[in-house]
C-alpha cells in the first residue's frame, strides 16, 4: 500500500509530468484558457492515460516480449494510444458535444501526445507491473490535471492583468509555466524512488 | 425657472465607486511595512555585522532600478516611489543566508521585478509573490550558497545549541531524523541524534529572541511578531492567514513531527524556528496573490500549513515556507473561484 502511495505522490507533484518532466505542454499551453475545459481536458487525460497504462503494459508483457519484438515498442505503443485517443473522442461527442467541441483540435492531438508515450515508456523503464502500471498512469494523469487547473486559473486572471503587449499571449504563459516549475521544485526530495 | 437648476446639481452628487474613501495609500501601506520589518533588520546588524545592512541596500536598490528600467523600457509612468520594489527587496534579502556575495541579492532582486512583477504589468498584477520568486531562484541556480553560507550570530551558535554547531536549527532537526530513521544507524550516532533532538527543544529561548543563525532576517521570532501585530493593528493585515497557517502547522509537525510515533513532535520548536513568522505575517499576507474571500483565506493558510509541514517533516529540503506560500499563491485564484459568495436570491436558481 505504502509502496503505491509513493508512486501516487511522485507522479502527481515530485514528478509531475508537466512542470518537473516537461511532457505534454502542447495542451497545457493549448488548453489552459479556461477552468472549465481544463477540467475536461484533465478527465480525457486521466481516463486515456490510465488505460494507456493498461494496454501498453499487458502488450509489451504478453506481445512484445514473448517475441522479442521490443524493438517495435514505440510504434505499437502509439498504435494503442491513438486507437484509445480515438475511442474517447466518439464517446465524448456522444455524450458530452460541448466538451467535444471545446477541446477541439487538442483532443487527437492527445493521440501524439508525448506525457502518454512518455508514460507508456517510464513504465517499461521502471520495469512496473500492472497494478503499479494503473496507478502510475492515475497519478500521471492527476498530475497533468492538477498544473492544467493552477495554469488555467492564473491565466483567466492574467486576461485582467495590464501585461506589456510584447509579452501577451503565449509568452506569458510560457514564463509562468516556468515560474510554477520552479514552485513544484520544493515538492523534491519528498518520496525516494 | 433656469435659475434654480445649480441648486438642484448641488442636491444629487453623481459619481463612480467608491463613494467611501480612506487615507489608506500604496506609499502608506508600505511604509508601515519597511517600518515593521525594520527591527528585525536591526537586530541582524546586531547578530551579522553591518555586511547584513549592506546586503538588503543591494537588495532594496536592485528592486528599484529594475522596476525603474522596465517601467523606462515600456514606456509606462515610473512608480518606484510607491515603495512596492523597495518591500520586495528587503523581504528578499530577509530570505537570503547572511554570508552569500553581494552579487546574490542583485541578481535575486531584478528576477523578482522584471520577471516576477513587471512581465505581468507591474503591482496588482503579479500571481505569485515576487520576492519568494526571486528567493526560489536563486536556490535554484546557485544551491551551494543558499544552502552553506550561513553564519553564526555574534554571541551564540548558529544551531542554539551545543551538541551540534555548523547547521541551522532545522538542519540539524532533519538530519537527527534522518540517523534516527535509518536502521543502519550506530548506538553512538542514534544517541547523538537524540541529545540534539532534546537540545533542541530546550533552546526556545535563543530561538524566540533569535541567537541563532539562519537567513538574514528570520531569526528573531520576537521582533517579527512585533511588526506582524503592528501590521494587523493597522488592519493592513488580516488574522486569518497567519493564524491557521501557523495553527497547522503547530498541529502536524506536534502529531507527525516527532521520532517516537504520534504526538511527540516539537510544535513550539517549528513555530518559532525557520522562516516560518517571517513568511506567515510578512509573505502569506499580500494583498495581490492571497484569496479575497473569508473561506478562501482560511484555505489558504491551511494549505500553506500543511505543505510547509510536509517539506519540513519528509521533503528534500529543511524549510520549506517558501515553497508553500508559493504554491498556494498559483491556488489562489481556483480558491477564489471556488470559495466565491453566493449572491443573495442565487440559491436554488443557478443549475449548473
Amino acid at each position: 500500500m505504502g509502496e503505491f502511495f509513493i508512486i501516487l505522490i511522485s507522479a502527481v507533484l515530485v514528478n509531475n509530468f508537466v512542470l518537473a518532466r516537461f511532457l505534454g505542454i502542447c495542451p497545457f499551453l493549448g488548453v489552459s484558457k479556461k477552468t472549465d475545459t481544463a477540467l475536461g481536458m484533465g478527465m480525457a487525460v486521466i481516463f486515456v492515460m490510465t488505460l494507456a497504462s493498461i494496454f501498453t503494459n499487458l502488450i509489451h508483457n504478453l506481445v512484445l516480449i514473448p517475441y522479442h519484438l521490443e524493438f517495435l515498442q514505440i510504434v505499437t505503443f502509439i498504435l494503442v494510444i491513438a486507437s484509445l485517443v480515438q475511442l474517447v473522442e466518439t464517446v465524448l461527442r456522444k455524450l458530452s458535444p460541448a466538451l467535444y467541441h471545446a477541446l477541439g483540435i487538442y483532443l487527437p492531438l492527445i493521440t501524439t501526445n508525448c506525457a502518454i508515450l512518455g508514460l507508456a515508456l517510464l513504465n517499461v523503464i521502471k520495469q512496473y507491473d500492472l497494478t503499479r502500471c494503473i496507478v502510475f498512469g492515475l497519478g500521471a494523469g492527476l498530475g497533468f490535471t492538477l498544473a492544467l487547473l493552477i495554469m488555467s486559473g492564473i491565466r483567466e486572471r492574467l486576461q485582467f492583468a495590464d501585461v506589456p503587449k510584447p509579452l501577451r499571449g503565449v509568452p506569458i504563459t510560457l514564463i509562468v509555466a516556468g515560474l510554477l516549475s520552479m514552485a513544484f521544485m520544493g515538492f523534491s526530495g519528498l518520496v525516494k524512488m | 425657472m433656469a435659475q434654480e437648476a445649480p441648486a438642484e446639481e448641488k442636491l444629487l452628487h453623481v459619481s463612480v465607486s467608491p463613494h467611501l474613501r480612506d487615507t489608506v495609500s500604496v506609499p502608506k501601506i508600505m511604509r508601515s511595512v519597511i517600518l515593521a520589518l525594520t527591527p528585525a533588520l536591526i537586530w541582524a546588524v546586531y547578530i551579522f555585522g553591518l555586511r547584513a545592512l549592506w546586503l538588503v541596500l543591494v537588495g532594496m536598490m536592485s528592486a528599484v532600478l529594475t522596476e525603474a528600467i522596465c517601467q523606462k523600457i515600456m514606456g509606462r509612468p515610473i512608480t518606484v516611489s510607491d515603495g512596492s520594489a523597495v518591500v520586495t527587496g528587503m523581504l528578499l534579502v530577509y530570505c537570503l543566508p547572511p554570508g552569500v556575495p553581494f552579487w546574490m541579492p542583485m541578481v535575486g532582486s531584478a528576477f523578482a521585478i522584471a520577471i516576477g512583477k513587471q512581465a505581468f504589468g507591474g503591482l496588482g498584477h503579479n500571481p505569485l509573490n515576487p520576492a519568494l520568486l526571486g528567493r526560489a531562484f536563486l536556490l535554484a541556480s546557485w544551491p551551494l550558497h543558499m544552502t552553506t553560507d550561513w553564519r553564526a550570530p555574534a554571541m551564540g551558535t548558529m544551531s542554539g545549541i551545543d551538541a551540534v554547531t555548523n547547521a541551522t536549527p532545522l538542519a540539524v532537526l532533519k538530519e537527527a531524523h534522518k540517523v534516527l530513521a535509518d536502521p543502519v544507524s550506530t548506538t553512538e550516532q542514534v544517541v547523538q541524534a537524540r541529545e540534539a533532538v532534546a537540545q533542541l527543544s530546550s533552546s526556545y529561548g535563543n530561538l524566540f529572541f533569535g541567537n541563532v543563525g539562519g537567513s538574514l532576517g528570520e531569526t528573531s521570532a520576537l521582533l517579527l511578531l512585533v511588526g506582524g501585530l503592528y501590521l494587523m493593528f493597522k488592519r493592513y493585515i488580516g488574522w486569518k492567514i497567519p493564524l491557521t497557517f501557523l495553527g497547522i502547522v503547530m498541529i502536524l509537525t506536534s502529531a507527525f513531527g516527532g521520532a517516537d510515533g504520534l504526538f511527540t513532535g516539537d510544535a513550539l520548536f517549528h513555530l518559532l524556528s525557520g522562516g516560518l513568522i517571517l513568511g506567515a505575517f510578512f509573505m502569506a499576507t499580500d494583498m495581490v496573490t492571497t484569496p479575497v474571500t473569508f473561506r478562501g483565506r482560511l484555505i489558504f493558510g491551511a494549505g500553506c500549513g500543511v505543505i510547509t509541514s510536509v517539506i519540513r517533516l519528509v521533503g528534500g529540503y529543511p524549510e520549506g515556507v517558501c515553497y508553500s506560500i508559493l504554491l498556494m499563491n498559483a491556488f489562489t485564484p481556483l480558491i477564489d473561484r471556488w470559495t466565491r459568495p453566493k449572491r443573495l436570491g442565487e440559491k436554488g436558481l443557478r443549475q449548473e
